[in-house]
């Protein structure tokens, strides 16, 4: 392998990096929120509101119906008022994290209604707040259950930042497609995917490890 | 000084020593759950509350704490009127309320400590106090080594019993127990009872137990409640109630503490015979009596016990026999009958049987 092409992957790898890292951390601390907004305000939730409920849960199917290919351009005016420009990593995240975030929100959603009803019952004999019952029980119970879809979230999200070379952020995926499809390079395109494969198995590895260890259920 | 008599008074007053519930309904779409139920705890009072499964038990004890709602009725707790307090006014009064689950309903990611500790967190005590008041709880049900394990490495004894002492770690002056010692061996569960009788002496601790060992009942409680279908279909002191339970579903649940007659006998009863067969039920002194002796004085035959006998419920005995009088004379039996009927709960001349049986 050539040192011009090792020095493309390296940059490659850590674009993708910082793309999947911040639109993930982004939709961690914005989705996790959501979760318990969508799972706390339905009918029997301890902040039910059926109106937030039924809003945010339109707003979250919206979301997660546009294609991301579509989205990606059609959120570029926002991305400009946000960070001032269209193009580059820090334009790629936006989007990334518009379409992470529902995502990532529907999965935590369902470990959040997986904790046992009777929990929340202990809790609220106990004479718990509400505040009290999200933070000793709903999260806690919840979490490996969050911790491995985060995993898939982050997952989904190395290779949602392939499309982001559309937006000229670059990345391996970009790599892949401008060297291995468009100019025919294979080994350029075999070594990219070995990269990725070698990443996502790493991540879900570390994922499922995090998730057992956190898990005493 | 006075300041602090005065709060204390206050407290007092708002807390949950007593129970009552007022014409209480609550049914579940078209499932009834509890039907017009009244009923009252004094303060410190043992009460075990039976019935078949489905009867509604749970149901009324999560009516008690608010975690459900009554359609119609009443539900006081210490003297206030709680049927319509929001989540936020329950708060305060759910601190003096431990509950026991029949699920136990421990939280899976919190050590066994971590879970006795949740209400003494809840109730703003700080960690020194938690710690002390957690493992004084996990010694009381013998679970001191496991205070750092995880719930699911638990065995279900274990749970129940973390349950328990999770459940009396602040220090409730009222204790709603669903089936706690379901799980139990009868040695620990003689010893959680021992544990309960204790803090109820001590602390005046208020108690309403859900539970189908009707031994348990005999064991600790002042006085039961039959639950069926809903409704309370009978209640009273506890010997009263093993001695001569009154309806089907009682009889039914009681039926390990209370004799029946053996088939081989059942089947040697007719309308007609030598020997008139008597059920006498007796509870409290009058069981003691010299029963057998006065039916003889009335009959000029001896009488003989053909089956059961007197047990005891905390010292107060009670008992079921099964005699035969010595003769059929329908005078003397009346006779016998008026001599006895003061001084028993239950009274029935079931047949006649062979003078050799
Ligand atoms: N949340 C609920 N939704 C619908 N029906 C319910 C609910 N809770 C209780 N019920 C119904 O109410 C009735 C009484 O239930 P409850 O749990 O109080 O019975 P129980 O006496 O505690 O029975 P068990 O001894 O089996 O625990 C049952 O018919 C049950 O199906
Ligand atoms: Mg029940």
């Amino acid at each position: 392998m050539s040192q011009q092409m090792f020095e493309l992957l390296l940059k490659g790898l850590w674009e993708t990096t910082v793309m999947t890292g911040v639109s993930g951390a982004l939709s961690f601390l914005l989705g996790l929120p959501l979760a318990l907004v969508l799972v706390t305000t339905d009918r029997g939730g301890i902040f039910e509101n059926l109106s937030v409920n039924r809003v945010l849960g339109g707003i979250v199917n919206a979301l997660r119906s546009v294609p991301f290919i579509i989205l990606l351009v059609a959120v570029i005016p926002f991305t400009r008022l946000l960070v001032g420009s269209a193009i580059g990593i820090a334009a790629a995240i936006v989007p990334l994290t518009i379409a992470a975030t529902p995502y990532f929100a529907r999965i935590a959603e369902v470990s959040l209604r997986e904790v046992d009803r009777g929990l929340i019952d202990a809790a609220r004999a106990m004479g718990a707040n509400r505040w009290t019952i999200l933070r000793e029980v709903l999260v806690p119970e919840a979490l490996p259950g969050i911790v491995s879809g985060f995993t898939v979230t982050l997952v989904t999200l190395i290779g949602a930042s392939a499309m982001a070379g559309a937006v000229g952020a670059g990345g391996l995926g970009d790599i892949a497609i401008r060297y291995g499809y468009q100019r025919f390079e294979t080994a350029v395109m075999v070594a990219v995917v070995i990269v990725l494969i070698v990443m996502v198995c790493g991540l879900q590895a570390f994922g499922d490890w995090l998730t057992r260890r956190i898990d005493h259920r | 000084m006075n300041a602090l008599i005065e709060i204390e008074r206050l407290s007092e007053n708002v807390a949950p020593e007593s129970v009552g519930l007022q014409g209480v309904s609550r049914s579940f779409g078209a499932a009834v759950a509890l039907h017009d139920i009244n009923l009252s705890i004094k303060r410190g009072e043992i009460v075990g509350l039976i019935g078949r499964s489905g009867a509604g038990k749970s149901t009324l004890i999560r009516v008690l704490n608010g975690l459900d709602k009554p359609q119609a009725g009443r539900v006081v707790i210490g003297g206030q009127d709680i049927t319509d307090l929001d989540e936020r006014a329950l708060q305060p009064i759910r601190r003096r309320i431990g509950m026991i689950f029949q699920h136990f309903n421990l939280l899976s990611a919190k050590t066994v400590a971590e879970n006795v500790a949740l209400p003494l967190k809840i109730a703003g005590q700080g960690t020194e106090v938690r710690r002390k008041r957690v493992m004084e709880l996990l010694d009381l049900v013998g679970l001191a080594d496991k205070a750092q394990a995880y719930p699911a490495q638990l065995s279900g004894g274990q749970k129940q019993r973390v349950g328990i002492a999770r459940a009396l770690a602040p220090e409730p002056v009222l204790l709603l127990s669903d089936e706690a010692t379901s799980a139990l061996d009868p040695e620990t569960t003689g010893s959680i009872l021992g544990l309960l009788a204790r803090v109820n002496r001590d602390l005046g601790l208020t108690v309403l137990m859900i539970t189908h060992e009707i031994e348990v009942v005999r064991q600790i409680a002042h006085r039961v409640v039959v639950l069926d279908g809903g409704r309370v279909v009978e209640e009273g002191a506890v010997a009263r109630v093993l001695a001569s339970p009154q309806t089907e579903v009682t009889r039914a649940l009681v039926r390990g503490l209370s004799p029946s007659l053996p088939g081989d006998l059942m089947a040697l009863v007719r309308p007609l015979g030598a020997q008139a067969l008597l059920r006498l039920d007796v509870y409290g002194p009058q069981a003691r009596l010299p029963i057998l002796s006065r039916i003889a004085e009335i009959t000029g035959q001896p009488a003989r016990l053909l089956h059961g006998g007197l047990n005891d419920v905390q010292g107060e005995p009670y008992g079921r026999m099964f005699i035969a009088l010595g003769t059929a004379d329908a005078a003397k039996l009346a006779q016998v009958l008026a001599a006895l009927s003061p001084i028993s709960v239950g009274l029935e001349v079931l047949g006649y049987v062979p003078a050799d049986v």
